[in-house]
This record gives C-alpha cells, sequence and structure tokens, in this order.
C-alpha cells in the first residue's frame, strides 16, 4: 500500500462485561430494557449471576424481569481515573441500588451529582455504551 | 463461646520491622528476613528454636507457596507454616493461629511477618477494576470505602470534621514518630482542603502506600520464661468475624465484623471497651476507626463520629488511637506496625508512651472490611 492515512485519535475501549452463558439474560435484558435478576425456589434473590444459589446451594433459580424500582443506597464520585476510558468522564459517579426486590447493584446515577440524595427513590433508565447496555437509574423523589 | 484458658498463657516475645516508605530493590522476601531478624533479636532467640513460619501475603504481589519461600530464605524448616491471605487482618489471624497452633503441640515458637513493596513496585492491586462493574466506572480500593463512607454520613449524620479528627489524631501521632512515612501534622482547615480522591473520601482520608516488613514472635510464658525473654507481652485474647459479600450486595455498610471480633477477644480476655487504655484500630481510611470503635462497643452505633472529636483519640486523651500514626501516617503497611505499637505500649516503651496503660487494644481489619480481627494485649 502506497498510501498510508493520517492516524486519527483513537477512543480508549471501554471495559466491557464478561458476556457468557451464564450472563447473556443479564446483558441481553438490558439491551430491550429489562433488567433481570435471579430468583430462586427457595424464595432468594440476588445478583450479580451465580451458577449456585447463596442461599440453598441449589440451581433451580429463574431469571425474573425487576421492576426497575428500587432506592438509592450510597454513591461515589470519582475525581481520578483509574482507567482511560472514564478520563473525560470526571468527575462521575458510581452508585448502589438496592431494587425492590432485594438485590443491591453498581450503577451509575444519572442526575447530576451534587443533587443525589441518600435513600431517594429511583427507577431504571438503561444507558448504552457502544454495544453494551448499563443498568443506570435517575432519581424519581 | 470464647475460651478463656489460653487468656495469658501466650505471649509476643520480640517485634522487629524494616524501614518504612520508598525501598527500591528490596524484594519482599528480602524485607521479611531483615523483619524477622530484628523481632529475634528483640525477643532474645536464636532461629534454631523457631518451628513455625506464618506469612501474610504480600497485598500487591500474590506468589505460590510464598510461605516456603520466606522459610527457605529465612533457613528454617518449620513444622508449621504458609501464607495467608485475608487482607489486612491477616496478621491478627496468623498470631492466632500461632497460639492455637503452639498450643495444640503443633509447634513451639513462631514467627509471624509481613513484608510488601507496593510504593516501589506495583500499585495496580489498589486501582484494579472490580468485575464487570469495570463498565460503571467501578474501580480501586478506596471507592469502596467511599460507598461505605457516604451511608454512615447518610444514616448519622456524620460530619467532615468528624472523620478529620480521626486523621488529625494518627498525624500528630506520626509526627512524633522518627520511623513515620509522613511525619507532618495535620490541621482541621488542611484536611477540609485536601483534594478529593473518590468523593466522600479526601486524600488525607486514605492511607499510605508504603513499602516496608514487619515481624513478631510467638511463644508461651512459659516459654519466654525458659529462653529469658526480656519483654514478653502477653495476649489476653483475640477474636474474628468476616462477612464475605463484597460492598455493593453487603445488607448493611455500616455494621462490621468488628462486632464479632471484639465481642470474641473481649470475653476471651475478660475486659471491657473501659478497661482498655489504649488502642490501635486500623486506619487505611477515617471511616474504618469510626465504626470499629462503636463495634467494639465503645460508643453507641451511629456516635462514632462525635467519640473520636474533642481530642478523645489523641495521646493525653480518654482513648489514645494509633500512637505511633498508624496506616495514616506511619506507614501503610497492613497492620502489623499497629501490632508492635500496641506490644511497646504494653512493654512501656512507645514514643507516645500512655502512662500505666494495662490493657492494649489492635484491631485489623481486611479487604474492603470483609474481615475483621481483634487482639487485647496486656502488661
Ligand atoms: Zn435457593
Amino acid at each position: 500500500m502506497a498510501h498510508s492515512p493520517v492516524p486519527t485519535p483513537v477512543a480508549p475501549a471501554f471495559p466491557t462485561p464478561d458476556v457468557n452463558e451464564l450472563t447473556r439474560p443479564y446483558w441481553d435484558g438490558l439491551k430491550e430494557n429489562r433488567l433481570m435478576f435471579q430468583k430462586c425456589r427457595c424464595g432468594n434473590a440476588w445478583l450479580p449471576a451465580r451458577r449456585e444459589c447463596p442461599n440453598c446451594l441449589g440451581t433451580e433459580w429463574q431469571w425474573t424481569q425487576a421492576s426497575g424500582k428500587g432506592c438509592l443506597i450510597s454513591w461515589v464520585v470519582y475525581h481520578t481515573s483509574y482507567h482511560d476510558a472514564f478520563k473525560s468522564r470526571l468527575p462521575y459517579n458510581v452508585a448502589i441500588v438496592e431494587l425492590d426486590e432485594g438485590p443491591r447493584l453498581i450503577t451509575n446515577m444519572v442526575d447530576a451529582n451534587e443533587t443525589l440524595r441518600g435513600d431517594a427513590q429511583v427507577t431504571l433508565q438503561v444507558g448504552w455504551e457502544g454495544e453494551t447496555a448499563l443498568a443506570r437509574f435517575r432519581m424519581t423523589d | 463461646m470464647a475460651h478463656d484458658n489460653l487468656r495469658g498463657r501466650y505471649v509476643i516475645a520480640g517485634i522487629g520491622h524494616t524501614a518504612y516508605g520508598k525501598l527500591p530493590g528490596r524484594d519482599t522476601v528480602s524485607l521479611n528476613v531483615e523483619a524477622c531478624r530484628h523481632a529475634l533479636a528483640d525477643a532474645g532467640i536464636g532461629k534454631d528454636v523457631v518451628d513455625g513460619v506464618l506469612v501474610k501475603v504480600p497485598t500487591s504481589a500474590h506468589q505460590f507457596m510464598y510461605g516456603q519461600k520466606v522459610a527457605e530464605a529465612l533457613g528454617i524448616q518449620p513444622r508449621v507454616g504458609g501464607a495467608w491471605d485475608q487482607g489486612g487482618a491477616a496478621n491478627i489471624q496468623l498470631i492466632s493461629y500461632a497460639i492455637m497452633a503452639i498450643d495444640a503441640g503443633q509447634c513451639d515458637v513462631a514467627l509471624v511477618c509481613y513484608a510488601d513493596n507496593p510504593r516501589s513496585g506495583s500499585r495496580n492491586v489498589y486501582a484494579r477494576p472490580r468485575g464487570d462493574d469495570a463498565a460503571y466506572g467501578w474501580f480501586a480500593t478506596a471507592a469502596g470505602y467511599g460507598m461505605i463512607h457516604r451511608r454512615h454520613v447518610i444514616e448519622y449524620g456524620t460530619r467532615p470534621e468528624h472523620f478529620g479528627a480521626v486523621a488529625i489524631a494518627s498525624r500528630k501521632h506520626g509526627a512524633q514518630n522518627p520511623d513515620a512515612q509522613v511525619r507532618s501534622a495535620l490541621t482541621m482547615e488542611q484536611y477540609l482542603q485536601s483534594p478529593w480522591v473518590v468523593d466522600p473520601l479526601r486524600r488525607d482520608d486514605c492511607a499510605l502506600v508504603s513499602d516496608g516488613a514487619a515481624a513478631v514472635v510467638v511463644m508461651s510464658a512459659k516459654r519466654a520464661k525458659s529462653l529469658g525473654v526480656a519483654m514478653p507481652v502477653p495476649v489476653l485474647g483475640f477474636g474474628a468475624g468476616q462477612t464475605s459479600w463484597e460492598v455493593p450486595v453487603r445488607k448493611t455498610l455500616t455494621t462490621t465484623e468488628a462486632v464479632k471480633a471484639g465481642a470474641t477477644a473481649f470475653a476471651m480476655a475478660g475486659v471491657t471497651p473501659k478497661e482498655v487504655d489504649v488502642a490501635q484500630i486500623y486506619d487505611c481510611f477515617t471511616i474504618t476507626v469510626i465504626q470499629t470503635l462503636e463495634d467494639y462497643g465503645f460508643c453507641a452505633k451511629g456516635k462514632g463520629g462525635e467519640f473520636v472529636s474533642g481530642g478523645r483519640i489523641e495521646h493525653g486523651g480518654e482513648l489514645p488511637v494509633n500512637t505511633s500514626g498508624g496506616l495514616l501516617s506511619e506507614t501503610g503497611m497492613p497492620g502489623m506496625q499497629l501490632v508492635m505499637e500496641g506490644v511497646r505500649q504494653m512493654r512501656g516503651t512507645a514514643r507516645l508512651q500512655v502512662p500505666g496503660a494495662k490493657v492494649s487494644l489492635v484491631s485489623g481489619q481486611g479487604g474492603t472490611m470483609h474481615t475483621h480481627n481483634a487482639l487485647i494485649l496486656g502488661a
């Protein structure tokens, strides 16, 4: 090839989740705006995905759709980036939300950092990073 | 139910450490050997009597069969040995295991040691992505503690000045310790202006990153007498507790395993928090000190912020805490420095000695408050 193009800056690759047989229903669900969690015959409900129920140790669980409603337990705001993909997003938040169905998960709040309130009611607002749909939340009260 | 039949029957016979801070060119095995050499000299014994070598794994660089590597470098073929990982609580856990092993006749004299070099080596372990949640930007050890800190603020209204009081006490004590890595005292104004790392954590809420090693020698009180150990410090009690849930899925963020560990240790020692004269409380982050003091029962849940204020935890206060500077000032080493200072306080040889101290409490804490160990020493 005689012609070489002028290099253009490449955005740093965003960390992608490990989508496998076990976790696929979770990540595929988000692509269709459904937040899924695992619910066991013993009544236990959890995230993130596991093969065995950490209560009864059995495998008779099903992916179940969450209402998408929950409560803001805590959050942090990063002022240092530990990965190049997040450098341009500083300061960004990472939060813990407890779903009405019980499981807790790591998320981002789409609200402005300085407006976040502990124990606020929140609802799912799926956000996209490339091909990955993420379970983000916004405050509703 | 904790057994009290071990109370006072086992001792920390010797303590030793390397320099703290930045030690380029030293691997962790070499650092461990230096610390053990000093601990044996402090106990006044030779390595020939040592038949237990219990090592906490280096946080920043786990290695296969690490306990045996250290034993080889020490030229010791122990009966009992190996490397243990439960984060920063491992040192006290290993001291507890050493006592139990000696009591069960499995060994006679044990070295318990730790070394790491994240300052001149790699500190990646502290910045690691946290599984699939890295897609949300969830990285680093500090962030997990930040979540816990914020929840304490939400539930109990703990104020920035309360966290500042913890940092100020450690830095005040470290400033008077010639071995400390950071020897500058801190004012409340400086604390409040200290830059965010991961809000709500300011720079001065966070432990130092340090190279260094420390070791202790454990044996029975009887053996210490027969070996002529000059300053044995009796172990009155110990206890442990663990939650194995990661921070995001933990059902409570504000109560820690110090509840279980403390209850077991206090029962074994036959003392109550009121009888503790001096405490070394694991201060990887300021929130840890506040929660640990609450969970041990020094004050009611949620009142830890008030408890640490007004100079109460400074030398000269009601409960001096981290009298050699802790992880915030002396060295970021995960925990053994606290054990050594607890020992010095009982020997009466601490630089910031608490006059007449008879009961010394030490806490260890690992992961993101996943594991907790408590140790109570007597004079
Ligand atoms: Zn189950």
